[in-house]
């Protein structure tokens, strides 16, 4: 006999313990980050930022701004550039242009983000246009309705398709984890995404638009599905915490997890990334409290963003 | 975009040195004198014994301090001050007693980065624990236990709890502080008055605390701290003034006492070793059953009576899982218990670290595989690296002896039924730990297993609330809860 | 008239009646002088074997429910009234007045009523929820220590007896008592009733004998995990010494207590004969 197709994934790939994951991620943020190690740790998370901004209130103004933060980060010192700017499908044409040639990534949400609830042709198109408008990558939102009710080929296959319209183009999978209810559903919906997407694409934590976002203990038991199919199948899959990372000292435990549960090899921006607006000025901030020697104040960052 | 997918089929993770974080060593004072003497009836005295041996600090093996070495005379003088004090201690309104213990929690509270790093230091248990864990928990012991002081009437439905007199303790180097309070607090809620001896190599801590007490106003004579090694707890245990004994130690070290205490009429509990299983099912929340049995056998380097010292794992999840604890240890961070992100420290002592090496020597020679971490230990100090045995089986002396150390033997079953049977072969019955998804499974195991504390999808927590103390040869009595308060007093 | 058909008096081990396996034997008198019987004069060896159905018996017994204990409990209590008048003159061979004898039997049967009502209750009273500060749900229940040794004084042997032996059994331990010596046949006669009772064989295990005997090895015997005796000075100090080797619970009883005392009739005699365990399991989705 099958069993329904979301207990047996369940089944599959084990269940996880909510207090337990939550006492470990409480020790990452006791590991104590001095000098320059925390000038790395800074670096690198600066270097992670998929500096983003996702306003009904966009403009190409306010998307050339970011595109010049995201290059020149701070006038002062040596700070590295973000991993990408994330927009909207509509922004992704005026953003191109700007960080051509520079590393930087363009990055747009596509698929009716955030709630996902379009009909999938429109989807389709909208990741296909944001591709030719030149998106190095694309962050989807699952179907949640589709996973909570099982019909889990429905959301495999709605991925799938994704994927293909991506073409060359980087995917970033966004469980929106504060609407899967648990544990053992983030989990397993990590490896429906994984089991679909292919090398070097990203699970990400959320859309940053519900009320619930990156916390350690979801990034944890991502980093764990991660590493557990990795070291199953040999395929590397990034992870992309959004949604709530304001600070470096958050950021530094993020990385903390990373470094303690995936090891080196995921410590770079090609395998995780912070979606994030506001963080990279604190990184900024705190580097240059490490290089001065005095506290910053938050004006002298360009671009300080309030809400995500 | 790079899309690697390794070729190797024996895939790694690298759990290499490229951000390697630097030392950050705890920076608060300690506050440790050079010499101290003992504490009796209020005050710090010199010992009749004119004598002061060295403590030594396990971090660099250095001498920190001295501590006087009482002798019977001196045990006699702390027996007559805290039987001077008993009538008016233990007439005291419970109300009365309990402000004093309040007091003590506060003034331990306002000074717990003090003493967590006096503890370290003295001890050699991470600063992470010391701080985050031992500190917090014995300030909770002093303010619960204070709560209980004019409740005695509500303890035991149709009685009312006496003070039995004056209580004699001896405690243990593996929670010095934690230790004090755990026997402290319930023997003076309950309205005894006190002799403590704390363990050779860690007496600072203790004797730091009597200041505590000093600061709180607590009447003399009610806590009295001796000082020194086995003779001296040889003349706490057989003073004719013990109206009971509090012991927490070795199964050996408690059956002595059982034995001299025979035919005293003297109370006794007994705090004592343990083997523990630690027990995985194919079913555990695995990520988290792996985080539970590395907190079980590497909190405070496996100085620890209840630790999960034995793994048994189903068989067929064993080759996974013995890979997950290997990938777990690999991140530890073993080294400078002063360091913050140091998550195993340095051993007690000198001779604590040779009974380590005898008996995983002994694993070795019996035939168990060992692994452990590459990890640079200090050069100077007591170091032990995290250890993992695996083909243990249950003859050897590394699956039937307390180690108190960072040592794990791992076994395996196949049935429930097995689980529970090795399990509880053994002489000791303090704790176990069971790891499961299977809600009906859980009530099963933690009735079958011979033990006091049974932890269930978690391991090594604690609560002034929760009642601590061991089946068989782990001892009696128990201690937190009301049944602890039970084993300080007589039911009138 | 034809001869009497006398009884040999045999004691009750693991649901047996049994001779001692040394074969050895001491007469007891009526009060006139009068030969009645000879009693069985047990040895280390007998107490061996009655650990061992103490330890068959032990866990099945432990894993009756409470409610079943009480029931049992209680039908000892109807046994033992049923044959009242030949316990009463069991207890008036030794001595006792018609009277006291009445006493005796009665406040037994009250006492056995008592504790029959505890079986199901005193979990209630022992255990505990524990409001713990980490997201976990804590809780402290009672388990039997296991086989615990009994010695019984040599006076009210009856009474004495029951109290000694009724909170280990409502806990769920198995018990081997031994007896008092000068006044037996009351537990010879009690062994009957209890093989009668519905109480599995094994639980409660009785011996006759000297004391002397057999008590190095009820303090040494490691299986045994706890004693409850009244003992002088001298026997106290031997079973605190051998119960060391195993770490083994020693609770001492007066030698003086007034057995009649309402102050047995409590949960705490339970408590003393009871391992505390404590659960703890996360709280979480």
């Amino acid at each position: 006999m099958t069993l329904p197709a979301l207990q047996q994934l369940l089944q599959d790939v084990g269940g996880v313990d909510a207090v337990g994951v939550e006492e470990r991620v409480a020790k990452y943020a006791t590991r104590s980050i001095k000098k320059e190690s925390k000038v790395f740790g800074l670096k690198l998370a600066a270097s992670m930022v998929d500096l983003t901004t996702l306003e009904g209130q966009d403009t190409p103004g306010k998307v050339a701004s970011l595109c010049q933060k995201a290059l020149h980060p701070h006038h002062l010192g040596e700070t590295p550039r973000v991993a990408a700017v994330c927009v909207y499908p509509s922004m992704v044409r005026h953003a191109k242009p700007l960080v051509e040639g520079s590393g930087i990534k363009v990055a747009s949400v596509a698929t009716a983000f955030p709630s996902g609830q379009a009909p999938l042709a429109t989807r389709l198109a909208e990741v296909r246009a944001a591709v030719q408008d030149g998106a190095d990558e694309i962050d989807m939102v699952i179907n949640r309705g589709a996973f909570l009710s099982g019909e889990l080929n429905l959301v495999a296959d709605e991925i799938a398709q994704v994927v293909e319209a991506c073409g060359e183009s980087t995917l970033k999978v966004i469980l929106e984890v504060s609407e899967l209810g648990t544990y053992d559903h983030i989990r397993a919906a990590s490896f429906l995404a994984m089991r679909t997407i292919r090398p070097g694409d990203f699970i990400k934590t959320s859309t940053g638009k519900t009320s619930g976002n990156a916390t350690l203990a979801n990034n944890q038991v991502m980093l764990d599905a991660i590493r557990d199919h990795y070291l199953a199948t040999g395929i590397e899959i990034g992870m992309k915490p959004a949604g709530g990372i304001k600070t470096a000292k958050q950021a530094l435990h993020f990385l903390v997890a990373v470094k303690e549960t995936l090891g080196d090899a995921w410590l770079t921006n090609s395998r995780y990334r912070f979606g994030a607006s506001s963080l990279l000025n604190d990184l900024l901030r705190q580097l240059e409290t490490q290089r001065t020697g005095s506290y910053q104040a938050p004006w002298s960052f360009t671009e300080n963003a309030g809400s995500y | 975009m790079p899309a690697r997918k390794s070729k190797s089929q024996a895939r790694e993770l690298l759990f290499g040195d490229l951000w390697e974080f630097d030392p950050a060593p705890e920076s608060a004072p300690a506050h440790i004198d050079e010499r101290y003497r003992l504490f009796i009836n209020g005050k710090y005295v010199a010992p009749k014994s004119r004598k002061y041996f060295d403590t030594i600090s396990p971090r660099n093996g250095r001498k920190l301090s001295e501590i006087a070495e009482a002798n019977e005379a001196d045990v006699d003088a702390a027996y007559s001050a805290a039987a001077k004090a008993f009538p008016k201690w233990s007439a005291l309104p419970g109300k009365e007693r309990g402000k004093y213990l309040f007091r003590i929690a506060r003034l331990l509270q306002d000074r717990s980065r003090e003493f967590a790093v006096a503890e370290t230091l003295d001890g050699g248990k991470p600063i992470k624990e010391s701080r985050d864990f031992d500190l917090p928990m014995a300030a909770a012991h002093f303010f619960y236990h204070a709560g209980w002081a004019d409740k005695l009437d509500f303890v035991a439905p149709g009685r009312t709890l006496k003070p039995l007199g004056v209580v004699g303790q001896v405690i243990p180097w593996n929670f010095p502080l934690l230790m004090l309070a755990w026997k402290l607090a319930p023997a003076l809620a309950t309205g005894n008055t006190v002799v403590i001896k704390p363990a050779e190599t860690t007496s600072v801590t203790a004797l730091k605390f009597a200041s505590i007490l000093q600061d709180a106003g607590l009447p003399p004579g009610v806590v009295n701290f001796v000082t020194g090694a086995g003779e001296t707890g040889a003349a706490v245990v057989n003073h004719p003034t013990a109206a009971k004994i509090a012991f927490t130690g070795s199964t050996g070290v408690g059956k002595l006492i059982q034995r001299s205490l025979a035919g005293t009429g003297k109370r006794l509990t007994l705090e004592l070793g343990g083997k523990a299983a630690n027990i995985v099912f194919e079913d555990a929340p695995i990520d988290q059953a792996v985080e539970g049995i590395i907190n079980g056998i590497f909190f405070n380097q496996g100085h620890v009576c209840c630790a999960g010292s034995r793994l048994l794992v189903q068989e067929n999840i064993a080759t996974d899982f013995i890979a997950r604890l290997k990938r777990r240890l690999a991140v530890l961070r073993v080294g400078d218990p002063l360091d913050k992100n140091t998550d195993v420290g340095a051993i007690n002592s000198k001779e604590q670290l040779g009974k380590i090496r005898e008996l995983v020597d002994a694993g070795i020679a019996q035939g168990a595989e060992i692994h452990q971490p590459s990890c640079k230990l200090p050069r100077k100090g007591f170091y032990f690296p995290p250890t993992l045995f695996t083909g243990v089986s249950q003859s050897q002396r590394i699956a039937r002896e307390e180690i108190f150390g960072p040592v794990l033997s791992v076994l395996t079953f196949r049935t429930p039924d097995e689980a529970v049977e090795k399990a509880n072969n053994t002489c000791y019955g303090l704790s176990a730990g069971v790891w499961t998804d299977k809600g009906s499974r859980i009530l099963n195991m933690a009735s079958s297993l011979k033990a006091g504390v049974v932890w269930a999808n978690t391991y090594n927590k604690f609560d002034p609330s929760s009642p601590f103390g061991g089946y068989k040869e782990s001892g009696f009595g128990r201690e937190g809860g009301k049944h602890g308060l039970l084993d300080y007093a007589q039911l009138d | 008239m034809s001869l009497t058909i006398t009884k040999t008096p045999k004691c009750y081990v693991g649901g047996k009646f049994i001779r001692s396996e040394s074969g050895r034997i001491y007469p007891i008198h009526r009060s006139n002088g009068e030969f009645f019987a000879n009693i069985p004069l047990c040895t280390r060896k007998d107490l061996r074997n009655a650990v061992e159905a103490a330890a068959k018996a032990g866990s099945g017994w432990a894993a009756r429910s409470p409610y079943n204990r009480a029931q049992i409990l209680y039908r000892l209590a109807e046994m033992i009234e049923a044959r009242r008048s030949e316990m009463q003159d069991a207890l008036k061979l030794h001595g006792a007045s018609t009277k006291d004898a009445s006493t005796e039997v009665q406040a037994t049967l009250d006492r056995i009523v008592h504790f029959a009502g505890w079986a199901d209750k005193f979990e209630q009273i022992l255990g505990s929820v524990n409001p713990v500060a980490s997201s976990h749900f804590n809780f402290t229940i009672t388990e039997p220590v296991g086989i615990v040794g009994i010695l019984a004084p040599e006076d009210s042997p009856l009474l004495a007896l029951m109290t000694l032996v009724l909170p280990a059994i409502t806990a769920g331990n198995s018990v081997i008592a031994m007896v008092s010596k000068g006044a037996p046949y009351p537990a010879i006669l009690l062994g009957e009733m209890l093989a009668t009772s519905d109480l599995p064989g094994g639980v409660v295990n009785l011996l006759t004998g000297d004391r002397a005997d057999t008590l190095p090895t009820f303090a040494s015997h490691e299986h045994l995990r706890a004693l409850s005796a009244v003992a002088d000075a001298a026997e106290a100090k031997v079973l605190q010494e051998g119960a060391a080797e195993s770490v083994k619970k020693v609770v001492l009883h007066d030698p003086d207590t007034d057995w009649f005392s309402d102050s047995h009739d409590s949960p705490y005699g339970i408590r003393s004969l009871t391992e505390a365990k404590t659960v703890w399991h996360p709280i979480g989705n």
